[in-house]
C-alpha cells in the first residue's frame, strides 16, 4: 500500500439513535490529524455503511453508537462484512458502552473502542496503530 | 471605581470583574427592569408567590422497554412523590417504526417504552387516572400521533378532554439540528405541530402542545444564549403557522412552554440564572410587542429546565451528584417550574434505579432542607447578575437577528448553517477539556486510577422485543380491519388536503391502526427529510 496515502475513514450512526455530536467531533478530530474522514450520518443501515466503506476504500470504518444497541449492531455488522468478502476496513466503536462490553466487542472483531472521556489523542494514535497493524499483515 | 483590570474570561467566553458595583447598572430601573414577581416584564419570575404557592414540579426521565414494565415504574415513581411523570419512547415509536420493522429490532423498549398501538398506551396508564396526573412525552416528529393517543385512552377512562394535563415536546424544529428523530421535511412537520397546537386550543386548554427545547442544542454544542435564541425562533415559527390559521396570539402563547438549559457542559452558576432571568424578560417582549399580545398570561416564559448528560463525567462517577446538586441550584435561583436532572451514571448507560432516586432526592433536598424556595428570585439586586442579565438579554437578540439575517430558522437548519456552527463549537469546547483549559475535576484534573472499578448497569430485557411484538400480532389479529383500511384512507385524503389531522388521527388510533402505518400514509403524502451532513 502506498505509505503517503492518508488514512481513510468513514464514519457513521447506525441504528435509530440521533445524537451525532460525539461523531462529528471525532470527525473533525480525525480530519485535523490529517486523515480522510466522511462522516455518512444517521440511521444507517450495516450494509449502507459497508457500501460506503468500499466506495471510499476506507482504512476504518467508525462507528458511534449511544443508544445501547452495539452488540447487535456490530455482531451483524461483522458478519455482513464476511458475507460480503469485505476485508481491509477495519471497525472501531465509539460512544456510552458499558466497561463490561468491551471485551465482548472486541471478540466478535471490533479493533477498537472508546468510552466516553477517551481523548482524540488517544483516538488518532489508535487508529494509526491499527491501520499500521493492518498494512504489515 | 475601576474594576476592569481584573476582568477574568470565563469559559463561556463572559467576561467577568473583580467585583460589581452601581456603575455596572447605569439604566437599571426597578420598575422597567424588574417589576414585580408575576407582573411584566416577568424578570423576577411568572407568577406572584412562585415556589412558596408550589414547589417545582420533580420529574425524571424514565420510561422502560413495555407498558407493563412503565406503568409499575410509574406507579413506584408516583409512591416515592414525584408529582409529573416524564415519559421516555423508545426510538421506533419516536421514528414511527413498528416494533416488528426490521429496522426497529435493535432499538425496541431500549431508551424507553415501545408503543404501537393505542392498546400499549391504555395498558400503560393503567389504573393511573389521566385527570389526577401530568404527563410529559418526548416526542417530537411522531407527537400528534402519541397526543391522539393520550385522548383516546383518557376517553375510555371516562376522564373529560379538558381535564388533560401534560407536555409533548412536539419540537421538530431542534430534532434536525440536534437530536435527529425528524421524519418529514420541516414545511408538512411545522403544520403537523400547527394541528396539535389548533387542536389544544379547541379541546384541551390545559395542555402544553409544544415544548420549545433549547437544552438539546446546548447539548450538541450551542452556547447557552443560542440555547434561548435557537429555540425563541423555532417558537416563533410555530406561532405563526397558527397566526396564519386566523387564531389570534393570545390563543396560542399559553400552550407553549420551553425547554432550556440549566447546566450541562458548558455550566457556569450565575451566567445559567442570568441567562434564564433575561429569557423571561425577553420573550414576555417580544410576545407583547413583536406579536401584539394583550393578554398577560401570553407574555409568560414558562420553562422547565434541564441537563443531559454531556456534563457528566465518566471519571470518578459519584462527583456527578455534586454536579446534579448544582444544576439544580441554578434551576431553583432561575425560578424553573419543572427540574430534569442527569443521573450520575449517565456516562455508563441507562440510569439505574438507584441513579434516577438519587436524583429527585437531589431535588428534594434542594427544596426541604436548604431554603432556597422560600424567597422568590434571590438574586434579584445583585449588580452582577442583574449586569449578565442584560448582558444575556442583548446577546440572545444578536443572537436571533443574526439567523433572522440568513433566512431564519428554517432555511438556516435546511442549508446546514446551525448544525454545522453548533458541530464546530462542540468541538472547540471539547478540545479545550482534553487540553485542560476547561477544567473537568475528575477527568482532567484531581485523576485516580480508576482502571478496575465497574458500575451497576441497568440491564436491558432480552425478551422485550419478542414480548413487544406478541402484544402487536395480538392487536393486529383482533381488530377490526376494514375499519383500518377505512381510516387510513380518510388520514391520506386529509393529508392530500392539508385539513387539521388531528381528528383523523384519533379515529385511527381508536380503530388500533399502528404507529408504523399511520406514519406511511403521511410519508406517502410528506415525503422524508433530506439529512444534510456536514462535519
Amino acid at each position: 500500500m502506498d505509505k503517503e496515502r492518508p488514512i481513510r475513514v468513514i464514519i457513521a450512526k447506525p441504528g435509530l439513535d440521533g445524537h451525532d455530536k460525539g461523531a462529528k467531533v471525532v470527525a473533525k478530530a480525525l480530519k485535523d490529524a490529517g486523515m480522510e474522514v466522511i462522516y455518512i450520518g444517521l440511521r444507517q443501515s450495516t450494509d449502507s455503511i459497508l457500501s460506503a466503506a468500499v466506495e471510499e476504500n476506507a482504512d476504518i470504518i467508525g462507528l458511534s453508537i449511544l443508544s445501547g444497541s452495539h452488540v447487535p449492531i456490530c455482531r451483524e455488522l461483522l458478519e455482513r462484512m464476511v458475507q460480503r468478502g469485505i476485508e481491509g476496513a477495519k471497525v472501531i466503536v465509539g460512544g456510552v458502552i458499558p466497561r463490561a462490553d468491551v471485551q465482548i466487542l472486541k471478540d466478535l472483531g471490533i479493533s477498537e473502542v472508546f468510552r466516553g472521556g477517551s481523548s482524540f489523542d488517544d483516538i488518532v494514535q489508535a487508529v494509526r496503530n491499527i491501520v499500521r497493524g493492518a498494512q504489515r499483515k | 471605581m475601576k474594576t476592569d483590570g481584573d476582568a477574568k474570561q470565563t469559559d463561556t467566553g463572559v467576561k467577568v470583574k473583580l467585583y460589581y458595583t452601581p456603575e455596572d447598572l447605569p439604566e437599571f430601573d426597578y420598575q422597567t427592569s424588574l417589576g414585580i414577581p408575576g407582573k411584566y416584564p416577568y424578570a423576577r419570575g411568572i407568577y406572584p408567590t412562585m415556589y412558596r404557592g408550589k414547589l417545582w414540579t420533580m420529574r425524571q426521565y424514565s420510561g422502560f422497554s413495555t407498558s407493563e414494565n412503565t406503568n409499575s415504574r410509574f406507579k413506584f415513581l408516583l409512591d416515592q412523590g414525584q408529582t409529573g411523570l416524564s415519559l421516555a419512547l423508545d426510538l421506533p415509536t419516536q421514528l414511527g417504526l413498528d416494533s416488528d420493522d426490521p429496522l426497529a429490532r435493535d432499538d425496541v423498549g431500549r431508551l424507553g417504552v415501545a408503543i404501537d398501538t393505542l392498546s400499549d398506551m391504555e395498558e400503560m396508564f393503567d389504573g393511573i387516572p389521566l385527570d389526577k396526573i401530568s404527563t410529559s412525552f418526548t416526542v417530537n416528529s411522531t407527537a400528534s400521533i402519541i397526543l391522539a393517543m393520550y385522548v383516546a385512552t383518557g376517553e375510555k377512562q371516562e376522564v373529560s378532554k379538558e381535564k388533560l394535563r401534560g407536555t409533548i415536546q412536539n419540537d421538530i424544529l431542534k430534532e434536525y439540528i440536534a437530536r435527529g428523530t425528524w421524519i418529514f421535511p420541516p414545511q408538512p412537520s411545522i403544520r403537523l405541530i400547527g394541528d396539535t397546537i389548533v387542536y389544544c386550543i379547541e379541546n384541551i386548554p390545559r395542555f402544553n402542545s409544544v415544548s420549545v427545547s433549547g437544552t438539546h442544542m446546548c447539548e450538541a454544542g450551542a452556547t447557552h444564549v443560542q440555547g434561548i435564541a435557537y429555540p425563541f425562533l423555532a417558537a416563533i415559527a410555530y406561532i405563526n403557522e397558527v397566526l396564519k390559521r386566523g387564531y389570534r396570539i393570545d390563543q396560542i402563547a399559553p400552550l407553549l412552554s420551553f425547554h432550556l438549559i440549566a447546566g450541562g457542559i458548558q455550566f457556569q452558576l450565575f451566567q445559567d440564572v442570568a441567562n434564564l432571568r433575561a429569557a423571561r424578560r425577553l420573550w414576555a417582549k417580544i410576545v407583547k410587542e413583536r406579536l401584539g399580545a394583550k393578554e398577560e398570561r401570553s407574555m409568560l416564559l414558562r420553562f422547565s429546565t434541564g441537563a443531559m448528560g454531556s456534563g457528566m463525567t465518566e471519571q470518578q462517577p459519584l462527583n456527578n451528584i455534586a454536579r446534579i446538586a448544582y444544576y439544580a441550584l441554578a434551576a431553583a435561583l432561575a425560578g424553573s417550574r419543572s427540574f430534569n436532572l442527569p443521573c450520575f451514571d449517565e456516562a455508563y448507560g441507562i440510569p439505574t434505579e438507584e441513579a434516577i432516586r438519587t436524583s429527585l432526592r437531589v431535588q428534594q433536598i434542594l427544596a426541604y432542607e436548604t431554603g432556597v424556595a422560600d424567597t422568590v428570585d434571590p438574586l434579584a439586586g445583585s449588580y452582577y447578575v442583574e449586569n449578565l442579565t442584560n448582558y444575556f438579554e442583548k446577546g440572545i437578540e444578536r443572537e436571533m437577528e443574526e439567523i433572522e439575517s440568513r433566512g431564519g430558522i428554517v432555511a438556516c437548519i435546511e442549508n446546514g448553517y446551525i448544525q454545522g456552527k453548533l458541530s464546530n463549537q462542540a468541538y472547540e469546547v471539547e478540545k479545550k477539556i482534553q487540553k485542560g483549559e476547561i477544567i473537568k475535576v475528575g477527568a482532567n484534573r484531581f485523576t485516580i486510577d480508576e482502571e478496575q472499578r465497574e458500575m451497576e448497569v441497568f440491564k436491558d430485557d432480552p425478551q422485550v422485543l419478542k414480548r413487544q411484538t406478541d402484544r402487536l400480532n395480538r392487536v393486529k389479529a383482533t381488530r377490526d380491519k376494514n375499519k383500518v383500511t377505512a381510516c387510513l384512507h380518510d388520514l391520506n385524503k386529509a393529508a392530500i388536503e392539508e385539513r387539521n389531522m388531528m381528528p383523523y388521527l384519533i379515529d385511527a388510533v381508536k380503530a388500533y391502526a399502528t404507529m408504523g402505518e399511520i406514519v406511511e400514509v403521511l410519508k406517502d403524502v410528506y415525503g422524508e427529510a433530506d439529512q444534510p451532513v456536514f462535519i
